[in-house]
């Protein structure tokens, strides 16, 4: 078999082996890490471009891990969202390695990133192609372990006990999880999420597993009341980890958590759930604002936006039950926001990691004039923020206006009144960073300023930046990719009127 | 790729590629940096040009159109007669205020941001005027809000900053009102094209009455704080903060213009009869008649320069809008014509404002006396376009005054015409003391005490802009009969909206 | 009630009172062994349901799974505690309040 052949049909089992391969070679060698690293992100981005044009092309794909097949054996399903998220992933992934060579010039100090960092890759690819309940806990609890890993990176206080608050809601969310997966088995007898697609059906054990399984997943998506670990977490960890962890590692357990009630069950198996779970976001959305508004500091202010940020993504359950186009719509736009938010959300870390590094602090008012000073970092900055508002063009913005006609379609329109005025306060907080960048120097801003901060770090935050941006104009092929194999409930029947 | 196609990319790209060549040459490369926005500034200019003469060779529906899939509807540009108006304004103007901001800007930091952003700005209102459909629309008109905060908050002192907030506390919420216009209207209409005479199927009115009136509602707010329609003005004023040619080309003509130009385009080219049908027209119209008085006595108050000319744009600019409201052909061009014809004379205001500022650190009114002797020149064409906008001819405002009042005749509103004529008083009340204390009083400030009253004008890269503007303005009202001057091309595009 | 869900139900228990032990106790120690307690409730469960099965043998499966999930729980076990015992050397208390006091701000890398 040629070997372009044979790449071919092994790529779902390469997008996860070349990072979890990396990973402990990286552990070998202090100087190691870095080279094995960019080399591992570089050839992660033909892989999921291949898969996701691969899914474009062909449709949903199943891969049978040593050729067992379900339900034995474990297989992967590639189907749009999941070959979105893989691309998501490695692209986010390159541009958080390649700011992290720059960032962590202590090598000793943080050999243990790269390792850790991989592995957390390796095992977010792994949870995004799995097809199977058990398997989706292993591959929650292997992003949850090395996250925390990543967290306590740089062993000062604040991030150890940030890092043990986020341990202990990861390990509770996946024993809840866990307990959910032992009634949905007692209940319908597999754990394979496509013969669990078939058999589910609204009884007492399943509906107990379901509400376990969600209140875990609730608990490591961070979403409102459950968010108290997240901020704490996201601030203190080294920038490039909270980039990864806001980007990436809460859509890892919202992405399952769609799968069960959206494609798995439907939001009827529990009745009111998809409602509180869209009220909730809501609460999310008002309540992260107002709090980022609040905060002092440059990296609380971009968490508390991540909290808020999550309630969009909560949205989509209420948004689903209609059927039919705004169904579709908001699956395509809950998904769009999600890889949006992503993009612009990393872009934010990784210009405030910046500013960390220059100015030895991120209080927001020592802040004035770095436009002046870092324009690339400001810039990332104020583009990413244009997607925290959902404001064109931006990926926010196409997200945002898939959701809005959700709601008008489904007659439900407080959803819409709640989508934009999350839009208004992020604009909010937004403003109150550009606005200290653009203003003037306070005495001693100057001095305190480095001006430490390599080309590959501003260049990087700027290119995930305008990456969400032209997702809000070119994002035609991505819209395409995420619908394909949706769940029915969401395939769209009927057209626009 | 046909020279129609090339002229509209050339057109919508120049100005967001020369801003990120701006970015990139940053604060030291000055004089490339000056060059490429000047070779960016004539490139749009001319591409705009091409865009109408391409509008101008096609036959109506078979415009230029270039663009690409996005949300079932499409990101799509087009040159039509409507649109080439404001692009070709907005891309000549531009031109001319990159020389002015040269010299304006020399000793000023922060260029390449400056610079940049300006480049954005234009671009997002050539991209809007250029739109085909509500959501390219859309898309400049919030990039157009967003890229002009940078430049409001310019100077980042604390004034600065709560005028970019005032600026941000009007546009974000009318930004969301639209976005929310727009979105429902798309589902009950499907894409929204402009097209002359209204897109919208008149079977829409008997079962989406209700609905209908709300989106336009909403429309009218999104696009109205833009338009500084009465109560949704007070940003402008307060964006007078920022250096004089932003005040010039965006508070002025780009970001002010986006806004009228949206209602142009929502009542002439989406709504069409139906607007009437459903009653929303007269209500506008009211609303524009009210914001041209009320502009006007605002205007009479202020004795901070910028701010009256702001003042005075808030009421001259629901001259458009009025136009637009009154329906049939002849008020419509008025309407269209009068997106020229202010355009060139307020931004020859600005411009003075700018250089008197520059030059004698004069910024309040009462502080002009005798400033015609010094600066005759800037003060000669202020003067100019001064007279122009109060009506009287043969300079550009009394074109757009006298279609106004034949228009509204012809569609039997002449209630519309005292409006004018109250207007037009209160236009000369607020700006002949102006010209007086400029040219028949002594000077009396400290500037005429440190410089004397030689006569010496300001640096010559704002002075030759400023005079070329108040010329094109005059050239504007003599020439309106004349074949494709703004007058007559309005009346063209009026023709096509009304059918004749 | 048959002995699979006897054994059902005290997993449950034991979850509950792990999942309290969590809440209410503020030393570090202590949270992470209630979360060992509240993980042999879920495997208790576990085994519970694989009784579930008609004949004489148990469901071999989710015995699988508790044996991956012991292997789990005894790696993050061992993490946790070397987490707590640094925050112990470096703060010198063990529970999670004592971040709270501190200025905030990250090592950035030099």
């Amino acid at each position: 078999m040629p070997l372009s052949e044979w790449v071919g049909a092994q790529l779902p089992a390469l997008v996860i082996l070349v990072p979890l391969t990396a990973a402990p070679v990286a552990f070998l060698g202090v100087r190691l890490g870095r080279p094995v690293a960019l080399v591992s992100a570089l050839m992660s981005q033909p892989l999921a471009i291949a898969l996701a044009l691969e899914v474009a092309r062909e449709g949903v794909l199943r891969y049978e891990i040593g050729g067992w097949g379900a339900p034995l054996g474990i297989d992967f399903v590639v189907d749009g969202l999941a070959a979105t998220m893989i691309l998501v992933t490695s692209v986010i992934g390159l541009l958080i390695t390649v700011y992290a060579s720059g960032y962590f010039t202590d090598q000793d100090r943080y050999r243990f990133f790269w390792p850790l960092w991989l592995f957390l890759w390796a095992s977010l690819h792994a949870l995004f192609l799995s097809g199977d309940a058990f398997n989706l806990y292993v591959c929650l609890e292997l992003v949850s372990m090395s996250a925390v890993a990543l967290v306590a990176l740089t062993a000062r206080r604040e991030a150890l006990v940030a890092a043990m608050r986020y341990m202990l809601a990861a390990i509770l969310g996946s024993l809840f999880y866990l307990l959910g997966v032992a009634l949905l088995y007692a209940a319908f007898g597999s754990l394979d999420m496509a013969t669990l697609r078939g058999a589910i059906r609204p009884d007492v054990t399943g509906q107990a597993a379901f509400a376990l399984m969600t209140v875990g997943l609730l608990l490591k998506t961070a979403l409102f009341p459950l968010h108290f670990w997240l901020p704490p977490a996201h601030a203190n960890a080294p920038s490039p980890v909270s980039a990864a962890l806001s980007a990436l590692v809460v859509k890892g357990s919202f992405y399952i958590l769609i799968r069960l009630w959206i494609d798995v069950g439907s939001p009827s198996v529990a009745p009111g759930t998809a409602h509180l779970l869209g009220v909730l976001g809501s609460v999310a959305i008002v309540w992260g604002s107002i709090q980022a508004l609040r905060q002092e500091r440059l990296k609380m202010l971009v968490a508390y936006s991540t909290v808020a940020q999550i309630g969009y993504l909560f949205l989509l359950f209420p948004l689903v039950r209609a059927g039919g186009v705004a169904a579709a719509d908001a699956w395509t736009g809950g998904v769009f926001h999600a890889v949006s938010h992503a993009l612009a959300k990393s872009a934010m870390f990784l210009a405030a990691g910046t500013v960390l590094a220059r100015l030895g602090h991120d209080r927001i008012e020592g802040v004035g004039g770095l436009s002046r000073r870092a324009p690339l970092t400001a810039m990332a900055f104020g583009l990413a923020g244009v997607t925290m508002m959902g404001l064109p063009p931006s990926g926010g913005f196409v997200a945002k206006w898939q959701m809005i006609s959700a709601s008008v379609l489904s007659g439900e329109w407080w959803w819409a009144v709640v989508i934009v005025a999350g839009g208004l306060l992020a604009a909010g907080y937004v403003f109150r960073v550009i606005g200290r960048f653009l203003g003037r120097e306070e005495a001693g801003d100057r001095e305190a300023d480095t001006g430490r901060s390599p080309r590959t770090m501003e260049w990087t935050a700027l290119a995930l930046a305008l990456g969400a941006l032209v997702l809000g104009v070119a994002g035609q092929p991505l819209l395409d990719l995420i619908p394909i194999g949706a769940p029915a409930l969401v395939a769209g029947i009927g057209v626009t009127p | 790729m046909s020279w129609h196609t090339l002229a509209l990319l050339v057109a919508a790209c120049t100005p967001f590629l020369t801003a990120v060549a701006v970015f990139l040459l940053g604060e030291h490369r000055g004089t490339l940096r000056t060059a490429t926005g000047l070779a960016g500034a004539a490139a749009t200019a001319a591409a705009a040009v091409a865009c109408a003469g391409s509008a101008l060779i096609s036959a109506p529906g078979e415009y230029a159109e270039v663009g690409f899939g996005l949300l079932e509807i499409g990101f799509v540009l087009r040159s039509d007669p409507l649109g080439v108006v404001f692009a070709v304004v907005a891309g000549c103007l531009w031109l001319v205020t990159t020389v002015y901001a040269t010299g304006y800007m020399s000793r000023s930091s922060d260029r390449a941001r400056f610079f940049g952003f300006f480049s954005i700005c234009v671009g997002s209102a050539i991209g809007l005027a250029l739109s085909a459909n509500l959501l390219t629309f859309f898309v400049f008109y919030e990039t157009l809000t967003l890229a002009t905060y940078p430049l409001v908050v310019h100077s980042g002192t604390p004034a600065a900053l709560k005028g970019g907030r005032t600026y941000l506390n009007y546009a974000l919420p009318a930004g969301a009102a639209l976005a929310v216009g727009v979105i429902w209207l798309h589902m009950i209409a499907g894409p929204v094209e402009f097209v002359a005479g209204g897109s919208l199927p008149s079977s829409l009115v008997q079962t989406h009455a209700g609905s209908l009136t709300a989106i336009f509602a909403l429309l009218m707010l999104g696009l109205g704080v833009k338009a500084a329609l009465f109560p949704l003005h007070g940003w402008l004023p307060a964006a007078m903060v920022a250096p004089a040619p932003v005040s010039a080309l965006l508070h002025a003509v780009a970001v002010v213009k986006a806004g009228v130009f949206g209602i142009a385009r929502v009542v002439l080219e989406v709504y069409g009869p139906l607007g009437r049908d459903l009653g929303l027209i007269p209500l506008l119209a009211a609303v524009a008649a009210f914001t041209i008085i009320f502009g006007s006595v605002r205007a009479l108050a202020q004795d901070d320069f910028k701010k009256r000319l702001a003042y005075s744009t808030v009421s001259q600019l629901s001259y458009i809008v009025l136009g637009v409201a009154i329906g049939g052909p002849l008020a419509a061009a008025a309407a269209i014509a009068h997106l020229a014809h202010h355009a060139a004379m307020k931004i020859t205001m600005f411009f003075t404002a700018g250089a008197v500022a520059e030059e004698v650190k004069v910024y309040r009114i009462s502080e002009l006396d005798g400033l015609g002797r010094r600066m005759p020149l800037t003060m000669g064409a202020f003067s100019l376009a001064a007279i122009g906008i109060v009506g009287v001819p043969p300079i550009a405002g009394f074109a757009t005054k006298w279609l106004l009042g034949m228009g509204s005749i012809e569609a039997g509103q002449a209630w519309v015409v005292a409006v004018l004529g109250l207007s037009s008083v209160l236009n000369a009340a607020y700006f002949f003391p102006i010209i007086g204390r400029a040219w028949f009083r002594g000077p009396k400030s400290e500037w005429a005490s440190e410089h004397g009253t030689k006569r010496v004008e300001g640096d010559l890269r704002m002075v030759a802009p400023l005079v070329l503007t108040a010329l094109v303005g005059l050239a504007m009202g003599v020439l309106a009969g004349a074949a494709l001057s703004p007058a007559s091309w309005a009346q063209m595009v009026a023709f096509l909206e009304f059918g004749g | 009630m048959t002995q699979a869900d006897l054994y059902t139900v005290a997993g449950g228990v034991l979850f509950t009172i792990g999942l309290y032990g969590l809440i209410t106790r503020p030393h570090l120690l202590y949270k992470v062994l209630a979360l060992n307690v509240a993980s042999g409730g879920v495997f208790m469960v576990f085994v519970g349901v694989a009784r579930r099965v008609p004949g004489p043998a148990p469901d071999p499966l989710p015995h699988a799974m508790v044996l991956t999930g012991i292997v789990v729980t005894v790696s993050s076990t061992a993490y946790a505690l070397a987490l707590a015992k640094r925050i112990f050397t470096e703060t010198g208390m063990a529970t999670l309040d004592s971040a709270d006091t501190m200025e905030g701000g990250e090592d950035a890398a030099e």
